[in-house]
This record gives C-alpha cells, structure tokens and sequence, in this order.
C-alpha cells in the first residue's frame, strides 16, 4: 500500500507541469540614431503585432540602440506575461501605451551601438531562460561607435534567432549598393559564427512569418 | 547450378540421370513420405479440429452465461415493472377505497332517505264513496213502506255525492302534490347514488384493467423464470434497441458536456492559470472536465437517492431518512455547481470582450474604436444572459444522462456477449474448415507426390498382377 502512495505521489508530481518549457523570448532593438529614428512608427507596428502574437508566460523586451546600448536603462519597456488572460490583456495594453509614448517622445542619438544591444539582448534572455529566444533588430544596420566604445567581443548565439527587419538603404548604399549588400552580409556571418540564425525580413506587410 | 547438368558430358543426359535418380529415391522413401505426409496433416487437422471445439465449447459457455445474464436482467426488470404495477393498485385501493366505508355509509344514507321518501311516497287509494251505503238504504226499503220518496232520496244522495267527491278530489290533489314532493326531494339521492356508484365503477374497472396488465407481465415473468426461449429472444431484441436508444441519447449528452466544457474551459484559467499542464493537458482544461465529472456524478447520486436508477445498490438500500438527505446534499451541490457554471460563463464573455478590446488596439485602433470593435450595447446582455442561462441550465441537464447510462449499461453486457458470442462461432468455423482443409491437403499431397513416380508404379502394379494382385500395402490408409 505505502509502494503504491509513493508511485501515485511520483506519477502525480511527473504529470503537474508548467508549460514554460515552450515559452517565448522577445527582445527588440530599436534604432534610434539619426534620420532613422523616423522610421519608429513602423516600428510601433512590428511592437504591437509581437504582442498580438505573445501568449502567457511570454516574455518581451523593447530597448533603444545608442551611444552605448550595453545598458538596462536603454530598456524601454519589458514584461513577462501573466498565465491568467484577464491580467494578460492588461499587460499587452500598457505595454503598447509605454511604447507609444517612447516612440512620441524619443529623441535621436549621435552613434549607433548594435553590438552593446545585441550584447545586452542576449544576457536579457539568458536570465530569463525561454525555451525560444528572438532578437530582432530594427535598424539599418550601420553601426557607428564613439570613440573609446570597445565591441569586439565574441557573442554567444546558440539558440538565437536573430531578425533584423526595416533594413533601410542609405545614400550611400543607393550609390554603391555593394555597400548595403556587404553590411548585411557581415551581419549574417557574425550572428552564423556565433551559433545564431539570422533573417532579414524588409517587408512590414508580411510580418506573418515572423515567429 | 550448372555442375548438375556437368556430370556427363552431355547435358540432357546428365538431366535424365538425375530425374531416374530422383524417381528411384522417391520411389524407395514412398511409403515413409506417405507416412509423413499422412501423419502431419492428421496431426494439424485435429489441432485445429480440437481448438474448434474448444472454441465452440466456450462458445456454448458464453452463450449460457449470457443467456443466464439476459434471464437474470429480464427477471429484474419485470420484477421492477410488477412492482410497480402492484404499488399502483395498492395507491388506488389506499386513496379510493379507503374511503370505502365513508362511501358505504354515504350510500346507505341516501338508500334510506329514498325508501323512507318512497314508504311515504305511496299511493293512497281515496275513501270509497258514502253514497254506496245510501244506495244499499234505498233499495232496503220495503214496498210497504213506500218508495214515494225515494226521488228526493236520490236527489238527496247525488248532492252528497258530488260534495263527496269534490272534497276527495281535493283530499287527493293534496297526497298526490306531498308525494310528488317527496319524489323530487329523491332525486338528488338518486344522482349522488349514480355519481358514488359510477366512481366505484371506474375504480373497480381500473383495477381490473391493472390486474390484466399484471397477469400479462406475471406471464412473461414466469415465462422468464422458467428461462424459455421465447423469452430469451424478447429479452435480448428489447436489449439491443435499449443499446442503440441509449447510445442515442449518451451521444446528445456528450454533446451537451462538451458545449459545457467550453463554456467554462476559458475562464477557468482565471483561477488556475493558463499554462499549467497536467499529463500533457491545461490545468484549466482538466479543471473544467472536473468540474463537468463532479455534476455528473452528482446527478448519477442524486438519481440513485431517488431511486429512479439503480447502478449503486447501496445508495438504494439507504434507510429512507438517510436517503433523502442525500437527496438534498447531492441537489444543493448541484445547485452551487450549476451558480458557478452561471458565473463562469459570464466570466467567459467578459474576457472575451477585453480580449477583443485587445486585439483592436494592438492592430492600432484607438481606444474607442476598440471599445466599438467589441459586442457593446443594448445586445450584449444577451449573449451573456444565454450563456449564464445555459451554464446554470446545462448541469441539471445532465443529472438525467443517469438514466441512458444505466440502461447503456445494463444493455452493453448483452450486446457485447453476443458480439463475442458471434466472433467465436466465426472463429470455430474457420477453425473447423481448416482441419478438415488440411485432412485433405494430405491426400493431395500423397497424389502429388505419387504423380512423378507413375512408371515405376505402374510397373509395381503390373508385376502385382502378375504375382496374384497383391494389391499394394499404402492403399486405404487415408
């Protein structure tokens, strides 16, 4: 009789499981370096339909890319949702709410530090530890780092996918697009190398594929 | 291959070498290989000859058993059914004929009143008229006396008979006007004596309607008991359209759970979380399952404690006291189950709603329009209401699944003995064929292997004929 209590008590605790095991990391990159800081409204749209798409347990970062954006305060706004819905729908309307407010009111910064945000993105989702973790990168791609800034530091990848999406030409790009095309191609290779998958995904209306 | 054909230098001969080699071989091992032959299809027919009949035999087990269960179920039922029969007769002569006495006394009453009425009521002949004594006066008078004065005599006695008979006539419209009095004074007796004996009437003639009824089913019962097979195949036809008809009707109800289940599914994960898993299913999905099982159950309990179903025949052989109020316990927790399915399904419309004010504003509608891009106004009490109506409605509903499910599986037993009961009289049968297919390919096989050995055997046979038609010792072994 005791043997068959401690199986059923084993057998009971096996079956009670959270479903955090199938859980999703979010961080988004929000380039907010010169003329591109134009570009956030579309942004505000990507935010939104990432929210739309999140589910309970489902944790979701929005930070800006600076001078240096190796930093918890270039975090715009963050949250892991709640598993009871009501609380949930609270959570993706204030959210969306942080957001419109920041995208109203940012102000563009003189350097562009992808590196520090991806660096910052990736020990986000690391602490928080979702069975599925996305970085997306809103931005054009061209990093440009004050002087004293060190980035030249290996990322560690592994389980990461990486998006970068609005990829905007430059005028410089228009003029040599060899430009564009390398930029995004050493982009693909550093986030390959570190064990990471990356995306490119320019078309706002075709977001259906984004996770 | 080729090394066969090798051993000669020519290869037809090296062939027909081989082919007299194999011939004179098969002819020497004949009789063991017809022995071998003979002896594995004898030894496989009757394994499969022996399993046939163990088949069968359990079979015929099954099919004793099965029409014991059937007897068995039968008998209960119509034990129940004449019961039942017998407690209406006993409810009628308890509330009709126990006022039999009242009834009795009532009609005795009225009988007296109307022959008291009716002594009174008889007929009185009126007074013989006086003048027939005149009439004998007169005609005493002798002659010697005269009869001078007998017309004034005469005129005298018609007077007084015409008074006479006016004052009786009188006399008599008077009795006849009491008389008539008294007889409508009867009338009423007579009715309630009409109506008191028609209700009697009535009772006696239910009564006997419910006694043909219950020698018709005593009938069958002791046609049950007494196990005949007209009975049997009754019981076990009744039994399957009580299988297909409650299947019917569990399927309604499944549909009806289900409608149920999602109705509370959704905001149970208000109170449970939404990502818990238990066994690989939401916590808030099992907890809505739970939920649907408990009032089930319930119902199940609460149908026993009235004693419409009997699938728990302890719950039936409960003192009455005990009985009832479980009859209460089970009801009250069907009641605060059915009050929190009501408040579920509100909850469930509420999230709904806050989930599409959500969604609006996400796909980037002002708050306004996502307050527009809801159910708002004057209709959205009604889906609420429904669903409130149906989540507290639903959970009575299912108490009466009690009764298909009993029926489903008291039938199921027959139904599925005499699905068996068909698979193993397919199986005896195949059983059977085989034996005897493999009886038969033994014999075909010696033939077959005789049919290469034809020349030495008919030279065997004629060499027979010669020594005296010695016939050959393999022959009418199979």
């Amino acid at each position: 009789m005791k043997i068959l209590t401690i199986v059923l008590s084993c057998a009971i605790l096996v079956a009670c499981t959270r479903s955090t095991a199938d859980n999703h990391g979010v961080y988004m990159l929000l380039d907010t370096s010169g003329t591109y800081s134009e570009e956030l409204k579309k942004a505000e749209q990507i935010i939104r339909y990432t929210l739309s798409r999140l589910d309970a347990t489902d944790t979701f970062a929005v930070a800006r890319i600076d001078t240096g954006s190796f930093s918890e305060k270039d975090i715009v706004a963050k949250v892991t949702l709640d598993d009871r819905p009501s609380a949930m729908n609270k959570q993706k309307r204030l959210f969306a709410q942080r957001v419109q407010k920041f995208v109203a009111s940012v102000r563009s910064s003189r350097y562009t530090d992808i590196t520090g945000g991806i660096l910052q993105g990736i020990e986000f989702l690391n602490e928080k530890s979702p069975a599925r973790k996305t970085i997306l990168i809103f931005s054009d791609l061209k990093e440009d780092l004050a002087e004293g800034y060190v980035r030249d530091i290996a990322l560690e990848l592994d389980g990461f996918n990486v998006i970068a999406l609005n990829v905007t030409k430059l005028r410089s790009d228009n003029i040599n697009p060899r430009e564009y095309l390398e930029r995004v191609s050493d982009w693909q290779s550093l986030v390959e190398k570190a064990g990471g998958k990356w995306r490119v995904i320019n078309d706002l209306d075709g977001l259906e594929g984004l996770f | 291959m080729n090394f066969l054909l090798n051993i000669t230098p020519w290869p037809a001969v090296s062939a027909l070498l081989w082919i007299v080699f194999a011939v004179t071989a098969m002819y020497l091992a004949r009789v063991t290989a017809h022995q071998a032959i003979r002896a594995g299809a004898r030894t496989l027919s009757r394994t499969f000859r022996i399993a046939a009949k163990m088949v069968s035999k359990g079979r015929h087990d099954l099919d004793q058993r099965n029409r014991e269960v059937l007897l068995a179920a039968g008998r209960e039922a119509k034990e129940r059914i004449i019961e039942r029969e017998f407690d209406r007769v006993n409810e009628t002569v308890r509330t009709d004929l126990a006022n039999y006495p009242k009834l009795h006394r009532a009609l005795s009453e009225s009988i007296t009143r109307i022959e008291e009425d009716h002594q009174q009521a008889v007929d009185v002949p009126p007074d013989p008229p006086g003048w027939v004594k005149a009439v004998e006066a007169v005609a005493k008078i002798d002659s010697s006396e005269g009869r001078v004065g007998i017309g004034n005599v005469l005129s005298d006695i018609h007077k007084s008979l015409v008074k006479a008979h006016a004052q009786s006539m009188v006399s008599y419209r008077h009795e006849s006007g009491k008389r008539h009095a008294l007889l409508r004074r009867m009338r009423p007796d007579w009715r309630k004596i009409q109506v008191t004996l028609g209700h009697v009437g009535k009772n006696v003639d239910s009564l006997l309607d419910r006694s043909v009824t219950i020698d018709r089913h005593m009938q069958e019962y002791e046609d049950i008991v007494s196990g005949k097979d007209h009975a049997v195949s009754i019981l076990s036809s009744s039994s399957l359209v009580q299988f297909f008809v409650s299947a019917f009707v569990l399927l309604v109800a499944i549909g009806g759970a289900t409608i149920n289940f999602s109705l509370i599914a959704r905001p149970m994960a208000e109170m449970v979380g939404g990502t818990g898993l238990i066994g690989g299913f939401r916590t808030a999905d099992i907890a809505a399952l739970v939920i649907i099982m408990v009032e089930i159950s319930m119902g199940l309990f609460l149908m026993e404690s009235l004693r419409i179903t009997r699938l728990f025949p302890v719950i039936g052989a409960l003192p009455d006291k005990m009985r009832i109020r479980m009859v209460w316990i089970t009801f009250t927790i069907l009641f605060l189950l059915a009050c929190v399915e009501a408040g579920l399904a509100f909850m469930r419309e509420v999230l709904l709603q806050d989930e599409l004010a959500t969604s609006a504003l996400l796909r980037g509608a002002d708050a306004a329009a996502a307050e527009a891009a809801t159910l708002s106004g004057e209709y959205y009490w009604i889906t609420t209401a429904a669903q409130m109506g149906m989540g507290f409605i639903l959970p009575f509903a299912l108490v009466f699944v009690a009764i298909p499910l009993e029926t489903f599986v008291h039938s199921l037993r027959t139904v599925l003995g005499m699905l068996v009961n068909g698979l193993l009289r397919v199986l005896s049968t195949t059983l059977r064929l085989a034996g005897n297919t493999f009886r038969y390919f033994g014999s075909l096989f010696i033939k077959i292997y005789d049919l290469p050995l034809f020349v030495p055997l008919w030279l065997q046979e004629r060499a027979e004929r010669r020594n005296g038609g010695k016939k050959p010792s393999y022959q009418g072994v199979l």
